[in-house]
């Protein structure tokens, strides 16, 4: 080692000790969840800390071996998969529009579609709520797949049109001359080019309606259409006295959220810092 | 190519009875109605779905709002203003606005230097950074509700985990009753979303960091500046577009925070961690005065419309400059 990189060393060694106290703030209420999930209640208030004395596996195996906890991950799923397909449909029509053509009212419309950044989702609730049940769509999961596709619209046009208009327009007058129609270039020459930006937008859609907690809890009094972050509520209030139980069950239902991050964390960084950026 | 045809269109011409000027006319009006209609045709579907589900409802509520009304039929009881000066004379409602305001605050002055401090350790080249930048990360993926309630058990009074780990690092007088107690509960709600939205606003800052040309920091250095007047001369300005995006989303997630506070505390002890999004769901959903709950939404909307017009108007205006408002001729 050179006298260079010791000292190097030597200086970013209180750096390091910053990330680890910091990582391990983060990383350990997500630790100690997962270890008391193998713990009986009866042991997690003897010994709240340490490691279980005897790894208890059936907190776990109970909710994996239960109907309900499969039901709400199906839910989950169906909804996050319809808002997606429906969010990313709408607004590649949308943004390819914006993008490609020269329209009179083009620009008060997307300030219209921008101005829907700024409604946060709570502000219209309530009116919502009201709507969907005038018109019979409570306990359907229509109720939350139409509304959050609406509420994800400004975002995903945004990130969309800046991505189309990056498509030159060579292409486009090419498509035109060999026959295309401007639908036909849209689904046969942009859609294709545009799938890493359909990437970053379909998982940003995925992961806003996979945690979405207000509108099922509006919509959704049958618990048979229940999505995951209320069932881990209602389980938590329905086992309130069993600590061990609640935390396997907490860990469980964030396997899927974590293990999507881990596959698509570029997409979501990159979509998150791209819609924030230009939006 | 054009030359050659020239001759062949100007004799077709020719002999074409109509006014050549007025038919090249009337197909280019033809041609730009088409063009409008499919332009129009794309946008429909996203239209529909905008005006129904998002302005439709707003529109209603702020009609609603003026009436003492259960939330069944149509409202009919019209009480004018009534709602909105009962609001302002509401206790928890001032309240409300107090606390987001607390949490705008402590936002601004901890959460977001302290996301910025990490996202300028983490920008350097050293071992174990994309772990950390995962780890740190990783909150933001899971759901509100779920952290809530994840939360709400490490910090249970008394004898929680949270209570059982400062106790062991010999810290027993920083525990307590946490989410439990009137004067803690604001403090524990704002450390957990600390723990989950910190590390979204560190990755805004670190794509912010990774923009900042090289060359202008390292001629910084060759002119002798410090490792801070580097950081306070050249990178900051030329991270503020980002923090400015950054304390825009940090307020509209304090107007409209509900999730967390409602697994958590669901507002209480006795209102002192309630937010005006669960004020309004305490009136619209539990006590069915569906008119005053509307009048919650309304003053919501007009707060966060006020802001995000402020904000765009005075601070963003430089850094949205033909990124969301306009693409005149810029080609961009």
């Amino acid at each position: 080692m050179t006298a260079s990189q010791k000292t190097r060393r030597g200086r970013t060694l209180p750096l390091h000790l910053v990330l680890v106290v910091v990582g391990a703030v983060m990383a350990v209420p997500l630790l100690y969840a997962a270890l008391s999930g193998f713990k009986s209640t009866d042991e997690l208030s003897r010994n709240p800390v340490g490691l279980p004395e005897s790894w208890v596996t059936s907190n776990y195996t109970q909710i994996l071996g239960s109907g309900d906890f499969w039901r709400l991950i199906g839910n989950s799923t169906l909804i996050a998969v319809g808002t997606t397909v429906l969010i990313v449909a709408v607004s590649a029509l949308s943004a390819f529009s914006f993008a490609r053509f020269a329209f009179r009212g083009r620009e008060a419309l997307f300030t219209l579609f921008t101005m829907g950044l700024m409604f946060p989702f709570a502000v219209a609730a309530l009116p919502l709520f009201l709507l969907l049940r005038s018109l019979d769509l409570l306990d359907n999961p229509l109720g939350v797949i139409l509304p959050q596709a609406a509420f994800g619209l400004p975002m995903t046009i945004i990130i969309l049109r800046g991505f189309f208009r990056q498509i030159p327009g060579e292409l486009e007058e090419a498509a035109t001359l060999d026959g295309c129609s401007p639908f036909g270039f849209f689904w046969r020459v942009l859609l294709p080019m545009a799938r890493p930006a359909l990437g970053t937008v379909s998982v940003l859609a995925v992961v806003t309606s996979w945690n979405n907690f207000f509108l099922p809890l509006l919509v959704f009094t049958d618990a048979q259409w229940w999505t995951l972050p209320i069932g881990v509520q209602q389980f938590q209030g329905q086992y309130s006295a069993e600590y061990a139980k609640v935390f396997a069950y907490l860990v469980l239902a964030m396997v899927p959220a974590l293990a999507f991050y881990s596959v698509a964390e570029r997409q979501l960084v990159g979509g998150l810092t791209a819609g924030a950026t230009k939006g | 190519m054009t030359s050659t045809y020239l001759p062949d269109k100007r004799a077709g011409r020719d002999a074409g009875p109509p006014a050549p000027a007025a038919r090249r006319d009337r197909a280019r009006a033809r041609r730009r109605t088409l063009n409008w209609l499919t332009a129009t045709g794309f946008q429909l579907p996203a239209l529909v779905l905008f005006m129904g589900l998002v302005l439709l409802p707003m529109l209603f509520a702020l009609y609603a709002a003026f009436f003492r009304w259960g939330g069944f039929g149509m409202p009919s009881d019209y009480v004018g203003g009534e709602n909105f000066t009962r609001l302002f004379q509401d206790d928890v409602f001032l309240g409300d606005l107090w606390r987001c305001l607390v949490l705008v605050v402590l936002s601004l002055a901890l959460q977001l230097p302290f996301a910025l401090a990490m996202a300028v350790l983490l920008n350097q080249r050293m071992r174990g950074r994309a772990v950390y930048r995962m780890l740190f990360f990783a909150p933001y993926v899971l759901s509100e509700a779920i952290t809530g309630v994840l939360f709400g058990m490490i910090f249970a009074p008394d004898d929680g985990f949270a209570d059982q780990v400062l106790g062991g690092i010999g810290l027993d007088g920083l525990g307590g009753e946490w989410f439990a107690d009137p004067s803690t509960v604001m403090a524990t709600l704002f450390l957990v979303m600390t723990w989950k939205y910190f590390g979204f606003h560190m990755m805004l800052y670190l794509a912010g960091l990774q923009a900042v040309p090289r060359e202008l920091t390292e001629a910084a250095l060759i002119d002798g500046a410090g490792p801070w007047q580097r950081f306070r001369n050249v990178t900051l300005p030329l991270l503020a577009p980002t923090l400015r995006i950054s304390v825009f989303l940090s307020v509209i997630g304090a107007i409209q925070l509900f999730d967390l506070v409602w697994v958590t505390t669901a507002g209480g002890p006795d209102h002192h961690s309630e937010t005006m999004a669960v004020t309004m769901f305490q009136y619209g959903f539990k006590r069915y005065q569906v008119g005053y709950a509307s009048a919650i939404s309304v003053v919501m909307f007009a707060i966060s419309l006020v802001f995000a017009l402020a904000y765009q108007r005075f601070v963003l205006r430089r850094d949205l400059e033909g990124a969301t408002t306009t693409m005149r001729g810029d080609g961009k």
